[in-house]
């Protein structure tokens, strides 16, 4: 057995936390891009194209983020494409994370008066500039505390790569205590290092919310 | 290529399985929700210290993955002496978080009861807690029900991860027809869409539920 | 001893002196409109009555009882004051007859029947006996009242404390819950009114209170006062709501 120090504990942690941080970002802005296609595609007007999106949505929300992993993961490599397990958990994610941003979206812009549109209509505004001038502006501004807020989900959600091997935080953590055999120390150490991440984006959620609702 | 078939002898694992997970998100949806009233009502009435200790616990499950929980409570907690067997460390941590996030829910819903209503209550002779259970509490839930719904089936979900500490669940149910037939695709897919069926089911039963309680609704409309 | 005396009460909000010295008697049986421009401090009077509201000086006291705003002093006063609220506040969750049940089964411990006959009786008396079994949303903004006044009564309290209650109404719903204060008023009810329905004050009621500045400025007789008002105030008041 190997003696760790507290401090080599935690920089082994440190730096596989780089890993935790990536895949996050890489999930949440795909997550993002692909929300943004979603999105459109639901206030296209086209019946099959929001049923489609419906559906998208209704599965993400509705499976275990854990089957959405080994379901990439396993169905690439049906497919014969020899996929890594980082390649996997970004695809996963961002998946998962455009459906949940989808729906948040939505929400968002269904927060909307319909006399905006109305209005806009009867000015003479296209679809595309309603949306784009008077739609997008004011959906923005109350979308962005939940969207905040919701990477935190992200960031927690990719504890699970951790399960298909790929080596994040928690999967720093599991490996760590095999070689130690201090759990409580460790475990405790990974939750806070995940606390340090996420509560500061909780935090800033709730400002937002707090200022964005208090100017309505 | 995809062969469904080479799962049905396996089909009792799955039954087994799904029975694990519908009992841990009973006991866990039951479970939560009351701790998630009796915090709220602690930080909605109680003293400071309180409030600063249910914050507390609130922050620090809604800011750490699910897994982390888990993990700590089976294999940190038994280093303190407190030793689970794996489905109690399953439930425990089901509890914990849902406790967490129903909290910050149904809190939500206590501040958003109007001050009148508990004005006419006091006015007519009740004590505290009969204003809090009587006239607070129902309406409170039922504003925020749609929420707690979407969370206790989050939960449910996300209990998928106690597979990892062996608790015999659905997930696991699949990892050991996979080992066994190497159908690791179909497995998934067909215990996903059980999933999925199960959250559909879920969300209907919460809805006849809030139909039941809350029947003036349905009365008015 | 009058049913409700009010001596010297002053409150305050932080700096804010909302009620500077107040004086009142109130007698078994009379019906008693409090009158005066929004800010002149008649709701909070009415809230101290029953201690809904705290007040720093002075002394109120009802049917024989010392007010404050202590929890269990707000319990025991609810056995003799009842309360009627601009907002109705009825219990959403609950039928109608479930709301006049409440109390009396909780505070009186009436069995479920008792109670049950009793809601029947208060129903009938503001004319909603059919209405029992109903859930508020589905009752009118009058009807919603008169179930508010019929939840009073079963208390049996002996004095009915009425705060604006015809102000969140419809124009055309107003009069059904007038007639049913009147009936109360006939019946020998004690009334207090904080109201801007001035003709009901000067028709219906005894005595009339005008109130500004958080002072009695001016009271008297209905009929009297609203004819012969002898401060400019209430004249101007007058004047400008009539």
């Amino acid at each position: 057995m190997i003696e760790f120090t507290n401090w080599d504990l935690l920089r082994n942690l440190l730096l596989a936390t780089r890993w935790t941080i990536a895949l996050s970002l890489t999930a949440f802005i795909g997550g993002a891009l692909v929300g943004l296609l979603l999105t459109a595609m639901r206030l296209s007007g086209r019946r099959p194209l929001q049923w489609l999106v419906r559906g998208y949505v209704e599965v993400f929300q509705g499976t275990p983020l854990l089957m959405q992993l080994f379901l990439v993961f396993f169905g690439l490599s049906l497919l014969g494409l020899d996929i890594s397990a980082w390649s996997a958990a970004a695809f996963a994610l961002t998946f998962f994370t455009s459906a949940f941003l989808t729906e948040i979206w939505r929400g968002c812009i269904d927060t909307l008066p319909k006399g905006q549109w109305e209005a806009s209509r009867c000015l003479g505004l296209s679809f595309q500039q309603t949306l784009g001038r008077v739609i997008l502006p004011q959906a923005i501004r109350v979308a962005l505390a939940p969207t905040v807020g919701f990477s935190v989900q992200v960031i927690k959600g990719t504890a699970l790569a951790s399960i298909i091997g790929f080596v994040e935080l928690t999967k720093a953590g599991t490996m760590l205590n095999n070689a130690t055999f201090e759990p409580f120390k460790i475990f405790a150490m990974v939750a806070l290092i995940y606390f340090a991440l996420c509560y500061p984006l909780s935090l800033a959620s709730q400002r937002l919310e707090k200022k964005f609702n208090g100017a309505r | 290529m995809l062969n469904f078939s080479d799962l049905l002898p396996y089909s009792h694992l799955l039954l087994q399985g799904l029975w694990v997970t519908v009992v841990l998100t009973l006991y866990a949806t039951l479970g939560g929700v009351a701790i998630g009233t009796a915090c709220a009502a602690g930080r909605h009435y109680g003293g400071k210290a309180l409030r600063g200790v249910i914050g507390g616990y609130v922050e620090l499950i809604r800011n750490t993955p699910f897994i982390v929980q888990l993990f700590f409570i089976f294999f940190g907690l038994p280093a303190i002496g407190i030793k689970l067997t794996a489905w109690e460390a399953g439930l425990l941590a089901m509890l914990i978080n849902l406790g967490a996030y129903s909290t910050e829910i149904i809190r939500a819903g206590l501040a958003a009861t109007p001050k009148a209503q508990v004005e006419a209550a006091r006015v007519l002779g009740l004590n505290p807690r009969q204003v809090f259970f009587r006239v607070v509490l129902i309406p409170a839930f039922e504003k925020i029900y749609p929420a707690l719904t979407s969370q206790c089936i989050i939960v449910m979900l996300g209990s998928a991860v106690v597979s990892q500490i062996s608790v015999m669940d659905l997930t696991y149910a699949a990892n050991l027809i996979q080992s066994r037939n190497f159908r690791s695709f179909e497995a998934y897919l067909v215990v996903a869409a059980i999933y999925l069926l199960f959250a559909i089911l879920m969300r209907q039963v919460f809805e006849w539920i809030g139909r039941r309680v809350f029947r003036h609704r349905r009365k008015a409309s | 001893m009058a049913l409700v005396n009010i001596d010297q009460v002053h409150k305050y909000y932080g700096d804010l002196h909302v009620l500077k010295g107040v004086d009142l008697k109130i007698n078994a049986g009379e019906v008693v409109s409090i009158i005066g421009r929004s800010g002149s401090g008649k709701s909070t009077l009415l809230r101290c009555m029953n201690g809904l509201e705290a007040y720093q000086e002075g002394a109120i006291i009802v049917d024989n009882k010392e007010v404050s705003s202590d929890e269990k002093q707000v319990r025991l006063l609810a056995r003799s004051v009842g309360m009627v609220f601009q907002s109705f506040n009825l219990f959403p969750h609950l039928t109608v007859g479930e709301n006049i049940m409440l109390a009396p089964k909780l505070v009186l411990k009436l069995s479920s029947k008792e109670a049950r006959e009793l809601a029947l009786d208060k129903l009938t008396k503001v004319g909603l006996a059919e209405k029992i079994d109903e859930y508020p949303d589905c009752l009118s903004g009058g009807q919603q009242q008169r179930v508010a006044i019929a939840r009073a009564l079963a208390m049996s309290p002996k004095v009915l404390l009425c705060d604006e209650i015809t102000s969140a109404l419809d124009p055309e719903l107003v009069g059904e819950v007038l007639r049913v204060l009147e009936q109360l008023a006939a019946d020998g009810m004690t009334l207090i009114l904080v109201t801007h329905e001035m003709n009901f004050a000067r028709d219906v009621g005894d005595r009339v209170v005008f109130m500004h500045q958080g002072k009695v400025w001016e009271s008297g007789p209905a009929k009297a006062v609203f004819a012969q008002p002898s401060t400019p105030e209430l004249q101007s008041f007058i004047s400008a709501v009539l």
